[in-house]
């Protein structure tokens, strides 16, 4: 490890612990947007280590989360809660499995068709399945877990998917990645099995977002399809990673941080003017920023930086 | 009997919709996930026209058609030129316009809401029976797949019978070649594009007569035309059709011997088969 390694550790280390100490402050709305935010933080860090490197956009995230949330609200009588969060984050490794063996063949295009109307599909063999099988829709969760707690674990899940992130990066997977992304054709030349690497990195993005949602399950407390799986979720996720640039790891969070607050704000005064706040967020991305608020800045400290050096 | 003929009904209907993404995606290259929004506001000048001037809901035609041309020749002038001409790559023109028009999707829905309301908006037009084989339809499900089949028809010679059409078919095949024999690639692109948003809006109108609609139902009809299109193959108007009527068919057959709850997961099922068996599209060539 170099001495500048160790010193971002040390320092990731110490934002992780001061970040840990929030619930302290005993501020019941700094905690609900603590909670939110670590949520989004996982979801969009996990969600750019697949898409940021392959260009692949999925919206498949709602299905995943609702998924987890779903293997808990079935469980909660039988199974001890941590082994549930296991199984939800399996479950969403094995939903990533199967969507990504039918479309990360072929380009694209077919991939984010097919992710967009996954949750939808999800929730309906839900529905159905509820109404002709077990007869009730909704499911309670009801535990002794509570919202600080919920916080800390979604801390502990945010500081694994950075930890994988760099350790993915760092591996012969994450330098095939990168060909993947820059050139497909040249990685396949260098046999380089990209339907198997692209494969590999949806799986960690699933089981991630699996286990974000059996995390917020007992916060969600009852459970039903449309409270699940809301496909808006995947939308919230894909802006906030491009926001903020899913070219470096922490490149989310800087997207994650401001937009979760703005959506609060939003939801909050004009309710029925999120989807407006969605599309006008998306045309900005392309148009304006389209490498991210990180991207934006590294060029600028290039430019500075050119400047002095020719001054 | 009654489910193939309802089926084939609403296939008809489906059809309006895929030709107008095809139009967009085969020809222009953008892939429109805000298409569905144009169908829903089509769907909106034919109610408004027939609630408040009590006409009927087709005259709409008169000015959503032109309307949705005009709107999205500017769309693709001024929103969607722009990223054609920075994109390097094919891939990355995608991610940017699959991008752009989820926001463009987005900010129709928002807008509609505001319009609008959230409230879902249905009327009444020629619901009577009509008898086909001895069994009672719909007259206005009978009316739209008549008038969809005549538009279709319209479009059909349009691009297979005119030098234009050739021109737009010779874009679809390939841009780079098509510029070499003195095609205005851009001018044509603009073209196909305004056109399939023209057809949207036409075929929003046709499915209003029967259907009930909200401002945000606008993805689940881009999601079944995207199923289409890319069942029939991109650019192919011929498997378009025959795409359209497959997906209503299976639909009618899910809705009605199993769930109607389940008619994307039939829809789903149908693109699984053709993403694990033909990528290339039922009619399509398989390239190398």
């Amino acid at each position: 490890m170099t001495a500048r390694e160790t010193r971002t550790l040390i320092l990731v280390v110490v934002a992780f612990a001061l970040l840990a100490c929030l619930p302290l402050l005993r501020h019941g709305y700094l905690l609900s947007l603590g909670v939110d935010i670590a949520m989004y933080t996982v979801l969009a860090t996990s969600w750019a280590l697949f898409s940021g490197p392959t260009h692949y956009i999925s919206l498949a995230t709602a299905a995943f989360y609702g998924i987890g949330a779903y293997v808990v609200a079935a469980g909660i009588g039988t199974l001890p809660y941590p082994a549930l969060v296991a199984l939800a984050g399996l479950a969403g490794a094995v939903a990533a499995a199967l969507v990504g063996l039918a479309t990360l063949r072929l380009s694209g295009v077919y991939f984010v068709i097919f992710t967009l109307g996954l949750a939808e599909l999800v929730r309906q063999i839900v529905t159905w399945v509820q109404n002709n099988f077990t007869g009730s829709r909704g499911m309670y969760v009801l535990t002794s877990i509570t919202e600080r707690m919920i916080y800390w674990e979604l801390l502990a899940l945010a500081a694994a998917v950075f930890f994988i992130g760099w350790r993915v990066a760092r591996s012969r997977l994450g330098f095939a990645l990168r060909i993947i992304g820059n050139d497909e054709t040249v990685a396949a030349h260098l046999g380089i099995n990209s339907a198997a690497c692209k494969l590999a990195l949806f799986v960690i993005s699933g089981a991630f977002a699996g286990m974000v949602g059996a995390i917020m399950a007992p916060r969600l407390s009852y459970i039903e399809p449309s409270i699940a799986f809301t496909s808006e979720l995947s939308f919230q996720v894909v802006i906030m990673a491009l926001l903020g640039g899913v070219h470096r790891l922490w490149g989310p969070l800087v997207g994650v941080i401001p937009f979760t607050i703005l959506w609060e704000v939003i939801a909050a005064r004009f309710p029925t003017q999120t989807v407006l706040l969605l599309g006008i967020a998306f045309l900005l991305i392309v148009y304006l920023i389209p490498n991210g608020v990180v991207g934006r800045i590294e060029s600028a400290l290039r430019a500075a930086q050119r400047r002095v050096s020719h001054a | 009997m009654d489910i193939l003929i309802t089926g084939l009904l609403l296939g008809a209907t489906y059809s309006l919709i895929a030709i107008g993404l095809s139009l967009q995606y085969g020809v222009a290259r953008i892939m429109n996930l805000a298409n569905g929004e144009m169908l829903v506001a089509g769907a909106f000048g034919a109610f408004w026209v027939f609630t408040a001037q009590t006409l009927s809901p087709f005259t709409a035609a008169l000015f959503v058609v032109p309307g949705a041309f005009a709107l999205n020749w500017l769309i693709y002038r001024v929103l969607l030129r722009p990223l054609v001409r920075r994109a390097k790559s094919r891939g990355m023109l995608e991610v940017e316009t699959i991008l752009a028009t989820f926001g463009m999707s987005f900010a129709f829905v928002g807008i509609m809401l505001l319009v609008f309301g959230g409230s879902y908006f249905t009327y009444s037009y020629l619901a009577e029976p009509y008898r086909i084989l001895g069994s009672p339809y719909g007259l206005n499900r009978v009316v739209a797949s008549a008038v969809a089949v005549v538009i279709c028809g319209l479009l059909y010679w349009g691009v297979h019978g005119t030098r234009t059409g050739m021109a737009i078919r010779a874009v679809a095949v390939d841009p780079a070649a098509a510029s070499l024999v003195a095609i205005d690639v851009p001018r044509v692109s603009a073209l196909s594009f305004a056109l399939g948003g023209a057809v949207t809006a036409a075929g929003g109108i046709v499915l209003s007569t029967f259907l009930t609609m909200d401002a945000s139902i606008g993805v689940v009809f881009t999601m079944k035309a995207l199923i289409i299109v890319i069942m029939g193959g991109v650019g192919d108007v011929r498997g378009a059709i025959i795409a359209s009527l497959i997906l209503g068919l299976a639909e009618t057959v899910v809705a009605s011997l199993i769930d109607p709850g389940l008619t994307l997961a039939a829809a789903y099922l149908l693109f699984l088969l053709v993403l694990l068996f033909r990528p290339e599209g039922l009619f399509g060539r398989r390239q190398s």
